[in-house]
């Protein structure tokens, strides 16, 4: 299982690298073709390191103790998940989550890189959906600014002793809002013809935040829900990787 | 500890819940499409008309759209194999700590 597994990993990761020399970094679904070429590439080479270094730590974890691979899968079905269902939302469009902050929060930004880029290669290749010129903007701003955001305020919350759950909540939802505003500012670096990339950075911006936001706010509660069934019923696993001190929990 | 997390779920669950259907419900009539297309529009909108470089590969071999069954059933598919994977696990370390506590009482 295991193997197969990591075969599986591996071979997503040579798939994407073997895409031109960097197609492999994401930014949130900007659509096939419409980033100009020098600007994939580019994203795609800034994903890379991210990409090695989540492959490794996923291999580290699997190689700790395999009984991770349950939460592993499940981060990744979780991404899997929340990224297929397009949700309604205030503005009259949809729009759809992310669902990285969980794998964030419990393993780590870098692990999340490989977990979304599966994602984003399912999604380019069998629904057009993203796309393959596009994979290493989607990359950067979906699997990997994301959860970075999301791993860097769940560590802040925590250092102020805010309550788990509220920071876990925090976390998903502004990593969620960030995969989009990254996602405005890697559109507006390629696009500012009319009056310069502020301008342009704010108009996409404009297109994707208010939509997002609810979106975001559905985010953090689905991820403090399954978060919470696991700490019910996963105590073990969630103390394997450090997510619970071993002597707090009974 | 368990009744309050029981009503923490449930509450959370009913706010999932308002938060998508309140939309769908205060905009009638409203189109409902994807944010990621009114990303392609305003690239438009700034740089003028803008001729993506590269086609979708599975829309290159149909010659032209996926249709829209098919794009849900392929979304469905996604879905299917997230949940699966979810359940699969989540299924197990319910029934192990189910068996744990039965271990427990003898």
């Amino acid at each position: 299982m295991a193997k197969k597994e990591k075969r599986f990993i591996f071979a997503a990761v040579l798939f994407a690298a073997l895409l031109g020399t960097g197609t492999t970094v994401s930014a949130m679904h900007i659509m096939e073709g419409y980033l100009p070429p020098g600007y994939c590439i580019a994203w795609g080479i800034a994903s890379m390191p991210f990409l090695v270094a989540g492959f490794l730590k996923i291999k580290k974890l699997l190689a700790e103790n395999h009984r991770n691979i349950t939460l592993v899968a499940m981060s990744g079905a979780f991404i899997f998940v929340i990224s297929s269902l397009k949700i309604p939302s205030l503005t009259g469009s949809c729009s759809h989550m992310t669902g990285t902050g969980l794998g964030a929060i419990l393993f780590g930004p870098s692990a999340v890189s490989i977990l979304g880029i599966i994602v984003l290669v399912f999604q380019a290749i069998l629904l057009a959906h993203g796309g393959l010129t596009t994979l290493g903007a989607n990359t950067f701003s979906m699997a990997i600014a994301g959860p970075f955001i999301s791993y860097c305020i769940y560590k802040t919350c925590q250092k102020f002793k805010a309550s788990k759950h509220i920071s876990i909540f925090l976390a998903a939802s502004i990593g969620d809002l960030s995969t989009y505003c990254i996602t405005s500012l890697q559109l507006a670096l390629a696009h500012n013809a009319s009056g310069g990339i502020m301008v342009s950075f704010l108009k996409f911006l404009g297109v994707f935040a208010p939509t997002q936001l609810p979106l975001a706010i559905l985010e953090g509660i689905l991820t403090v829900l399954i978060i919470m069934a696991l700490e019910t019923y996963g105590t073990q696993e969630l103390m394997e990787i450090g997510f619970i001190r071993k002597e707090t929990s009974k | 500890m368990k009744s309050k997390n029981k009503k923490i779920t449930i509450a959370l669950l009913l706010a999932a819940a308002l938060i998508i259907i309140i939309p769908l419900f205060a905009l009638k009539g409203a189109g409902f499409g994807g944010s990621d297309d009114a990303g392609s529009v305003m690239v438009e909108e700034i740089t003028g008309k803008y001729e993506p470089w590269f086609t979708p590969v599975l829309e290159q071999a149909l010659n032209g759209e996926i249709p829209g069954e098919i794009e849900s059933l392929v979304f469905c598919i996604q879905t299917g194999i997230g949940v699966g994977i979810i359940a699969f696990c989540l299924g197990r370390l319910v029934e192990r700590k189910h068996q744990e506590s039965l271990r427990d009482k003898e």
